[in-house]
């Protein structure tokens, strides 16, 4: 057996980190904190990566399955013998898999932010959040139950609220980071319910004893019944609801695209290539439970990633803010990832879903961390997030222009880079179970090839705009970087992920299907196609396409309402019918009382404090009455 | 009986000075009368302890030495009552007590 | 009637009349005077009691220190040939009734009181300092080492605090 213990490091760092840069950061040199908080990752991703290596080649599996192994664990709260909340390392091939990627992306992102936010206010108080962030998402993935996960969900939620707030004299920051807190809350509750049910109907909390799956939440639950499905299935369906609102799904999706007021890096770290996955690991850690014992809510999961993706691919076909398209696109590649999740069996062969999804999720956060990284080095350059005001700036930004290039070209599947193959697997997968659903897939990935190239084309071609002062490169900090992204967002497809990463963990062998792939293929090189031909040069196609789309272009444009919809449910329905009644209530009733109290004794006290007159000789007089009124008492009334 | 003065007078004369002090005390309004007055009092206690001292336990010293201490203490009670006094006097330029009514509420 | 019942009827006459005297007069200097008759005329009860150290000590301690202290600060806060004011009518009302209802229960109470006598004649008996000193430093019963050296220290920190606060400041 080999000793995990380490492992636990991994976390720690980072929380080191944060309270080093976070309380002592004002006593050293700005670029001291971000060289402290990079090469502190550096050192948390090169033990990741060593742990990888150790559980993926060292240790001996169990008959050719790759072990659960608690690397580390220790009692934190004892509520009963058998029910108890622990801290510690879970070690998995989902969980090593997430660390490589977010140390990787982290520390990227890290090194990136030295460079971007060179000279911002609040360079030590961005690297603090950055690492509480990188220790709270560490925390999440090597979670040994369900518990430690909700906590550092939430702590998640906290440090993405810091960070979207950053600029927290903007009041559109302010107000989306408040959004993003209070969605997330929301939908963090329905996953406090299902852990609440979960943990009640199988007594544990414990992630092994609850994916095993010859275990109590397999056997228990199924019975009871409530509304035509079992409790098992209810408690799935809450937990995914706390996903869905982490993960950005319809239609708890409504903060990520705001949550883009936050620096870009933190972006690129969290709203794209992490946090955001966290509600797909999430399924993925609970697969086995939504396989077995709650078909339905796996269904849900499969139509509700589905649909996001495409109605995200269709509004990312609209937006103008790069960073926005940037946004949607991250819905969309998640919403493939559920969908992936949502169609897949368990074991093996039958599990290529899964295997796909965890793929995607490498892959993706990769190009998409890229992407965004890529989009801050252009931001950097022209100071501005509105494509319309970019264009030709291939020659001002050779790097950048590049790695965005291989960027677009990996998630749009254009093969070899690292997201045909996954994306492969997921429509491989798709097609499995039916041939709708492929088609649905297809046409996701061909408006992904469309909007990413759409962004692609304006950015970098089209007519040159004048600008403040020319565009230049960013320093070297910053494309290193991208660099190493783009390298990962090439050559990440060809590591045989299923004989890693496998719903059961049983490692098997994928090929490359061709009536799955050409037709992938030929949709990216299409859609890419069509892009070029629309934005490569001025033309009025676009013009001319949205006026005949007429309203429907307008709904897409303004995110077909949601946002209204949300307004209008909370500030029409329920401001004025649930909460005015209590506001009231609250003013008269219970401050009532409270204010009624204090007149009361505020009243009775001006009446008495006339008795503290502060002239001596009447406290004598009174003294001196009481004492021989008491004499009095003593002698004549109290003895017999 | 003490050669024809009865305990009872001896107390009597204590309590008429006792309570003649107290109405000196709640009537006088200069500072330095009230501590006047305050002597009488503790006065006419020492009267009271020599009093029981002699005509019930003439054997023992407890009232005699009761009213040395208490002596005592009235000493030291007018030294640094006084002091007061006259550092309040130095701020206020008056000893009036009833116009010393900075501290009420 | 005896000479001891004449002497009491002198000295108690002065007391009252003088007690009364000190707390009415309304210059502030006869007062401190009426005052100091008080206190010779307590030292006389004390002579009659045979409690001749105690009587010196009143004499000297009260009589000499403290009606010459009371005198001094008279001096220093006060206008000596200025009357004081007269307290208000209703306030001698109030205290007139607390001091006679409370001077009334225990007189009352005084002579309903069957006190047990002890003594009837002890012309001859005399404390002498030689016992006072000895009970004065004795650890055993009846002895008070410990107050003593308790008032002692009190007497010492009251010297400090009069001079701490009545002394001028600085600033």
């Amino acid at each position: 057996m080999i000793d995990f213990t380490y492992t636990v490091w991994i976390v720690l760092i980072p929380l080191i980190i944060f309270v080093l840069v976070g309380f002592f950061g004002n006593k050293f040199k700005p670029l001291v904190s971000g060289v402290i908080g990079t090469s502190g990752l550096f050192v948390s991703m090169a033990l990741s990566y060593y742990t990888a290596y150790q559980y993926f080649f060292v240790l001996p599996k169990a008959g050719d399955v790759f072990a659960k192994v608690i690397g580390y664990n220790t009692v934190w709260l004892k509520l009963t013998d058998k029910l108890h909340i622990d801290l510690g390392v879970l070690l998995d091939p989902i969980s090593v898999m997430m660390l490589i990627v977010i140390t990787t992306v982290s520390f990227m992102v890290h090194l990136y932010s030295i460079g971007y936010m060179h000279g911002e206010k609040g360079y030590m108080r961005f690297f603090s959040f950055l690492s509480l962030f990188s220790f709270s998402m560490l925390g999440l993935v090597v979670a040994t139950n369900i518990f430690q996960m909700y906590i550092f969900w939430e702590l998640v939620g906290v440090s993405s609220f810091l960070l979207i707030g950053f600029y927290y004299e903007k009041d559109s920051a302010v107000a989306a980071s408040k959004k993003a807190f209070i969605v997330t809350r929301f939908a963090d509750l329905g996953f406090l319910v299902g852990i609440l049910i979960l943990s009640f109907t199988t007594g544990t909390f414990d992630f092994i004893t609850l994916t095993d799956p010859n275990g109590p939440a397999m056997l228990q639950g199924s019975g009871i019944m409530f509304l035509g499905l079992s409790t098992m299935t209810w408690s799935m369906i809450f937990i995914f609801m706390g996903g869905a609102g982490k993960s950005a799904m319809f239609p708890l999706h409504i903060w990520l695209p705001d949550a883009m007021e936050g620096p870009t890096p933190v972006s690129a770290l969290i709203h794209a290539a992490t946090m955001v996955v966290a509600g797909v690991y999430l399924v993925a850690r609970l697969f086995p439970i939504f396989h077995f014992s709650a078909p339905v809510a796996l269904d849900v999961v499969m139509y509700v990633g589905a649909f996001s993706s495409i109605f995200a691919a269709i509004i990312a076909c609209t937006q103008f803010d790069i960073k926005r398209v940037l946004a949607y696109s991250t819905m969309s590649q998640i919403g493939l990832m559920m969908f992936a999740l949502g169609v897949s069996g368990y074991g093996e062969e039958q599990g290529l879903g899964f295997m796909a999804s965890m793929f995607h999720l490498f892959t993706h956060a990769f190009f998409k961390a890229l992407l965004f990284l890529g989009a801050g080095a252009i931001i950097h350059a022209v100071h501005s997030n509105v494509m319309n005001e970019m264009g030709g700036l291939r020659k001002h930004l050779p790097i950048t222009h590049l790695t965005f290039l291989i960027a677009c070209l990996s998630i749009a599947g254009i093969p070899p880079l690292a997201g045909f193959f996954s994306k492969d697997e997921i429509l491989a997968a798709g097609h499995e179970k039916s041939m709708i659903l492929f088609i649905l897939g297809l046409t996701i990935s061909g408006l992904t090839a469309f909007y990413m190239f759409r962004l692609y084309f304006s950015i970098f071609w089209g007519k040159e705009q004048h600008y403040h002062h020319t565009p230049h490169e960013a320093p070297k900090v910053m494309t290193i970087p991208l660099m190493l992204l783009a390298l990962g967002a090439i050559f990440a497809g060809f590591l045989p992920f299923a004989s890693f990463v496998t719903s059961d963990g049983k490692p098997f062998a994928t090929h490359i299907e061709p009536f799955v792939a050409i037709p992938a293929v030929l949709v990216g090189v299409i859609g890419a196609l069509l892009a070029m031909v629309f934005y490569k040069k001025e033309t009025n196609i676009p013009e001319r396409i949205s006026a005949s789309l007429g309203g429907f272009y307008h709904a897409a444009f303004r995110k077909f309402y949601i946002d209204e919809v949300y307004l209008f449910i909370t500030k029409k329905i329920i401001f004025n019918y649930v909460s005015q009644p209590i506001a009231w209530f609250d003013r008269h009733i219970v401050d009532g009382s409270m204010n009624g109290i204090s007149y009361v004794t505020n009243g009775v006290s001006t009446k008495i404090k006339g008795f503290q007159s502060g002239q001596l000789q009447q406290y004598a007089w009174v003294f001196i009455t009481g004492a021989v009124a008491l004499t009095l008492a003593f002698i004549y009334l109290w003895t017999n | 009986m003490f050669d024809g003065v009865p305990l009872s007078w001896f107390l009597i004369v204590a309590t008429i000075m006792f309570f003649v002090g107290i109405y000196g005390f709640l009537v006088r309004k200069n500072l330095i009368t009230m501590l006047m007055s305050l002597e009488l009092i503790l006065n006419s206690v020492n009267i009271n302890f020599v009093a029981f001292n002699k005509l019930l336990y003439p054997n023992h010293l407890e009232g005699m030495f009761f009213s040395i201490f208490i002596i005592a203490v009235a000493a030291s009670e007018a030294s640094v009552a006084i002091a007061i006094i006259i550092n309040i006097y130095r701020r206020l330029v008056n000893i009036d007590v009833e116009k010393m009514e900075e501290m009420k509420y | 009637m005896t000479s001891n019942q004449i002497m009491f009827f002198i000295f108690s006459a002065v007391i009252v009349i003088f007690s009364i005297l000190t707390v009415s007069s309304r210059r502030i200097l006869r007062a401190a005077t009426f005052l100091l008759f008080v206190l010779v005329a307590t030292a006389g009860l004390y002579f009659m009691l045979r409690f001749n150290f105690l009587a010196a000590i009143q004499l000297t301690l009260y009589a000499g220190g403290i009606v010459v202290l009371i005198i001094f600060s008279i001096l220093l806060t006060s206008q000596v040939g200025q009357k004081l004011e007269l307290p208000s009518v209703k306030k001698r009302i109030f205290a007139a009734f607390a001091a006679l209802a409370g001077g009334l229960v225990c007189i009352f109470a005084i002579l309903q009181y069957n006190f047990p006598i002890a003594v009837t004649d002890l012309s001859t008996e005399r404390t002498t300092i030689d016992d006072i000193g000895k009970a004065m430093i004795s650890t055993g019963k009846y002895g008070y080492a410990l107050p003593f050296e308790v008032i002692s220290i009190l007497l010492l920190a009251a010297m400090i605090g009069a001079i701490i606060i009545a002394k001028k400041r600085k600033d």
